[in-house]
């Protein structure tokens, strides 16, 4: 069956495409043996992030630079991010309107993520889908953030390039960016440009910026002004894009970065799997009630409880 | 005020003596009232302190400023307003039929209604048109058609209104074509088109351009209107569509106003002066059922508009800020339930447009949530207007209502919450980017949301629907459109491509074209060459298309 | 593992009435469902490509302006063609009571008309469950 769809994937099959992404996203059995298989045919597309915060025309700005990318004779896939209701779970995935000329194109994916309860600004199955994708054979990936603020940095670990979009209007938010947001931009692009005050907000941009980059060796990052309704400096900044990804190639940074993330990944995996097994072997589920007994009637204290837990748990680990 | 002390002091004790035993006894129906657009209602309403003055600057005089009561001085003593029922389906022989018929009836104006592909710029054999031909209104493609649905109607006799938006340069080309032909210079037109674009994108979403190039068309007709039809209501300025999509009564008047505020903004940026459109412009307003309301938010959306006029706008010219306004009763509230009962909910609504001062009036028919009305449902909303004219006795005196301590002090409450609109909306920098973000879209969405979880879980009556409903209802019997009608179009589509001189349409088409690009030129003369060559209406909103791009829908669920 | 049913909500045709095609996205949302939203204006080969790529279990069609005969059974007809059996589309609108059994036989399983209780729908798709889950 993985064999199947996997062969189906890499001929670019829509619907095992789809299908994968929602066997990742629901957790399947057979979830890692499927990645890792797709795994291996990883590592060609470009991958790109755009944040910024609600209102900034993300979706806008993505249906402008598909139009631009498609023209290049690429095959693009996007992944929209949107909140999950944390009271019903359930959500509404309405980025893709903006984006809905491209859905009839054969060049282009699009598919809609709800982040089903995961912080930081993308779904927990983002870096996963990114693999069908990749290995389906598209070039360029593009994952639109869900763009509530600054915790959004997470998207900085699972892409090459982040652009960061932000548009004048904002008030008080541009300070809450400079806070910490401001870190994860590659490119800043400020949209809505044919808004009077769109000049003021890319001078505090470049003022920020210079106070980052004053103890940087990395060159200063590059500032787009666009408008995604009007449809200026999009080609500006599709190329900007395209010119800062061959400069971190040819500089090492990609490459740099790229092991990073597998870094990351690999820890991640490794937490979980352990966690896992700590728990399968604790049986935490059934036992939990059995400690907060103990604990709510003062027999146990919670430090010590644990430590005593984790000794089992290692003396375990010693006989096999 | 010490004049209203002794009312304050007998209320007390009317609440102790009288009133508070009652409520021991009998309590009310719910802990508190509201309107149906949850505007709070008191139990009673009582003189309250108010001056001469301030009578004189809030409420005043009909016909004269701020025109709370009502635009002319004699109202519905001079003449009743125009009963104009909506109309058009299928082909243009067909809906010119339906014309006849009604004016026949006895209706005094008309008001044409076009399919969706004609709305939107497409040929009726556009392959987008599929399924849609003839359907909510008539098809129209060429002048040819448009030559037959006014076949034996003098347009110099009736007025007619358009329902149409995004073209509706080119549908007024095609109207100005057909008077020519019939012999009836511009200047003797009589009539409006709808032209508001900015609420195509807020909640109709018969859109074709982007807001800019959408706004300088607008300006073209007001410049060549002005000049060369100027009894043409350049414009309609439409709460009407906003509160179908689920807007609040406050909603309805104050993003039409921000609308307004836009397009005369938009004209005045273009070099035109105030007094030299402003008269010109029109607006559309919804009715609802809960009447009261209903009265104050006409005369309330009145006193704002005159003073936005006046004050913002600097016009000098009063009848700058007359808000005349066109009234159709709320299709949303009509029920598929129980047909009939919609007649009665249109009565009242009917009742609501004309004590709040209409200058013309549709009437929904009964059937209109099951489908297109037929010849005797139509015939009765004409009739419902009649017997409201005739009948009722409403007519009688200007603004009936006024001076009702709650109907003035509820004017106050929805002119208040009005201006608070229109500040937000100006602080946001104007209505386009307020549309472009979709706040004004969420705030709809959030009010039609709530209503509607309101009326799920019964706490707001809708009869027939989650009250008083019937196990079996009566069979209903409906309109319907030839479904070949696609056909037929593009038969006739083919026969005029093969006649009409191509060459010609080339170059007019070519000069629209290099027209469009010139941000400066007014597209009307060019658009009105090609219309008379017999250019298609896809043609020409295509060559548009080119040039000015389209229109992405903003929303935010 | 944690199964969601996915819900594409569409509006095929012309017609720009969306306020009951974005009333029964929010209630399906507050009903813990995932709901995609097209926007207007949809042609039926949008919606059926959209309803594949979001690997949808269904796709609701919303339309105000008669031409639901034409359009429902064409997206029946794009999603059967492309390999998606198992979605399974209902529809909502102007609809009158004798087209209903037509576009059942099309393929359209439900059809909810004006007036409609949200729960009816809710209900529907419930009904369903077993089978999307399977």
């Amino acid at each position: 069956m993985i064999d199947e769809i996997v062969k189906k994937i890499l001929n670019g099959d829509i619907r095992a495409i789809a299908r994968a992404i929602s066997w990742i996203e629901n957790d399947l059995p057979d979830k890692e043996a499927l990645i890792d298989e797709l795994f291996k045919q990883t590592g060609r597309a470009k991958i790109i992030g755009i944040t910024g915060p609600p209102g900034s025309g993300k979706s806008s700005l993505l249906d402008r630079i598909i139009d631009l990318e498609k023209q290049k004779g690429k095959k693009i896939a996007v992944l929209a991010i949107d909140p999950s209701s944390p009271f019903s779970g359930g959500a509404i995935l309405g980025d893709r309107v903006r984006m809905q000329k491209h859905a009839t194109d054969p060049q282009v994916f699009i598919r809609s993520m709800a982040s089903r309860g995961h912080l930081g600004g993308l779904a927990g199955a983002t870096a996963d889908a990114l693999k069908v994708l990749d290995a389906a054979g598209y070039d360029l990936i593009i994952i639109e953030t869900i763009g509530v603020g600054q915790t959004e940095i997470e998207v900085m670990n699972i892409v090459d390039l982040v652009l960061l979009v932000l548009v004048p209007g904002l008030g008080d938010e541009i300070q809450a960016l400079k806070a910490g947001v401001m870190e994860i931009g590659d490119i800043f692009v400020i949209n809505k440009a044919d808004k009077d005050e769109a000049r003021r907000v890319k001078a505090e941009v470049e003022y920020v910026l210079h106070l980052k980059n004053e103890d940087s060796k990395e060159s200063s990052n590059p500032i787009f002004m666009t408008s995604a309704t009007q449809n200026t400096g999009i080609k500006e900044l599709v190329e900007g894009m395209e010119s800062t990804l061959q400069q971190m190639e040819e500089s090492g940074l990609l490459k740099e970065r790229r092991l990073k993330r597998l870094a990351l990944e690999l820890k991640r995996i490794l937490s979980s799997k352990i966690e896992d097994h700590v728990h399968h072997f604790l049986n935490t589920e059934n036992n939990l009630e059995l400690w907060l007994d103990q604990l709510a009637h003062r027999q146990a204290a919670p430090y010590q409880l644990i430590s005593k837990k984790v000794k089992q748990v290692l003396k375990e680990f010693k006989k096999q | 005020m010490d004049k209203f002390k002794k009312i304050e002091e007998q209320k007390k004790q009317w609440e102790e003596k009288t009133l508070n035993k009652v409520l021991e006894r009998f309590p009310e129906q719910k802990e508190t009232f509201t309107t149906g657009s949850w505007l709070p209602v008191e139990r009673l309403y009582l003189p309250r302190p108010f001056s001469e003055e301030e009578y004189l600057e809030n409420v005043g005089f009909p016909g004269q400023y701020p025109f709370t009561r009502g635009v002319q001085p004699t109202m519905y003593r001079g003449r009743f307003w125009t009963m104009r029922q909506y109309a058009g389906f299928g082909t243009a022989e067909e809906s010119n039929r339906r014309y006849k018929y009604l004016l026949e009836q006895g209706q005094t104006g008309l008001s044409v209604a076009f399919d969706l592909p004609t709305q939107i710029g497409y040929d009726s054999d556009d392959p987008k048109s599929v399924g849609e031909v003839g359907k909510v209104g008539v098809a129209i493609d060429s002048l040819e058609d448009m030559e037959l649905l006014f076949d034996g109607i003098p347009l110099d006799k009736v007025s007619t209104s358009m329902t149409i938006n995004a073209p509706a340069a080119v549908l007024l080309a095609f109207y100005i074509a057909v008077a020519e032909k019939q012999g009836v210079p511009k200047d003797q037109l009589r009539g409006t088109i709808q032209n508001d674009i900015l609420k195509e994108y807020i909640a109709r979403g018969t859109y074709i351009f982007p807001p800019k190039p959408s706004l300088r068309l607008i300006t073209n007709i007001f410049e060549y209107c002005s000049k060369e039809v100027p009894k043409w209501n350049t414009i309609s300025i439409s709460g009407y569509h906003i509160r179908e999509a689920g807007s609040t009564a406050v909603q309805e008047v104050a993003f039409t106003l921000a609308d307004g505020i836009e397009y005369v903004q938009a004209a005045l940026n273009a070099g035109l002066n105030v007094d030299q459109f402003a008269g010109r412009l029109s607006f559309f307003f919804n009715a609802h059922n809960d009447l009261l309301e209903e009265i104050a938010k006409f005369r309330a959306a009145r006193r704002v508009w005159a003073k936005i006029m006046k004050e913002r706008f600097g016009a000098k010219n009063p009848k700058s800020m007359m808000l005349r306004f066109h009234t159709q009763t709320g299709g949303s509230t009509l029920t598929a339930q129980q047909p009939d009962n919609n007649i009665v909910r249109v009565t009242i609504q009917t009742l609501a447009a004309v004590l709040g001062g209409t200058q013309s009036l549709h009437t929904n028919s009964r059937d209109e949530a099951l489908g297109l009305p037929t010849e005797d449902s139509v015939r009765i909303a004409l009739r419902t207007q009649q017997i409201v004219a005739y009948e009722s006795g409403v007519t009688n005196t200007v603004d009936p209502l006024a001076g009702s301590y709650f109907l003035e002090s509820l004017t106050d409450k929805i002119e208040e919450k009005v201006w608070n609109y229109l500040k937000r909306i100006d602080e946001m920098g104007g209505m386009v980017y307020a549309i472009e973000k979709g706040y004004i879209q969420k705030e709809i969405q959030d009010a039609a949301y709530r209503y509607q979880k309101e009326v799920e879980k019964g706490d707001r009556v809708v009869v027939g629907v989650n009250k008083f409903t019937m196990e079996q209802e009566p069979p209903k019997e409906i309109l319907r459109v030839d479904p070949n009608l696609r056909k037929v179009q593009a038969e006739r589509l083919a026969n005029l491509r093969a006649k009409r001189d191509n060459a010609k349409i080339q170059k007019t088409l070519n000069a629209l074209k290099e027209a469009a690009k010139e941000e400066k030129e007014n597209l009307m003369p060019f658009i009105l060459d090609a219309a008379k060559a017999y250019a298609t209406l896809g043609e020409i909103c295509n060559v548009l298309r080119d040039v000015f791009g389209e229109y992405q829908e903003s929303i935010v669920l | 593992m944690s199964k969601r049913i996915r819900i594409l909500i569409a509006k095929p045709g012309l017609d720009g009435h969306d306020r009951g095609a974005k009333y029964v996205a929010r209630a399906l949302k507050d009903a813990g469902y995932e709901v995609i939203y097209t926007g207007i204006r949809q042609s039926p080969e949008a919606i059926a490509k959209t309803a594949i790529q979001e690997d949808v279990d269904f796709v609701g069609l919303s339309l105000l302006s008669g031409a639901h005969n034409e359009l429902f059974p064409e997206v029946v007809r794009l999603l059967r063609k492309e390999g998606a059996k198992n979605i399974i589309v209902f529809g909502g609108g102007v609809i009158p009571e004798e087209d209903i059994s037509f576009l059942q036989e099309q393929g359209i399983e439900a059809v909810f008309t004006p007036g409609t209780p949200i729960q009816k729908v809710l209900n529907f798709i419930e009904s369903k469950k077993e089978k999307v889950l399977a």
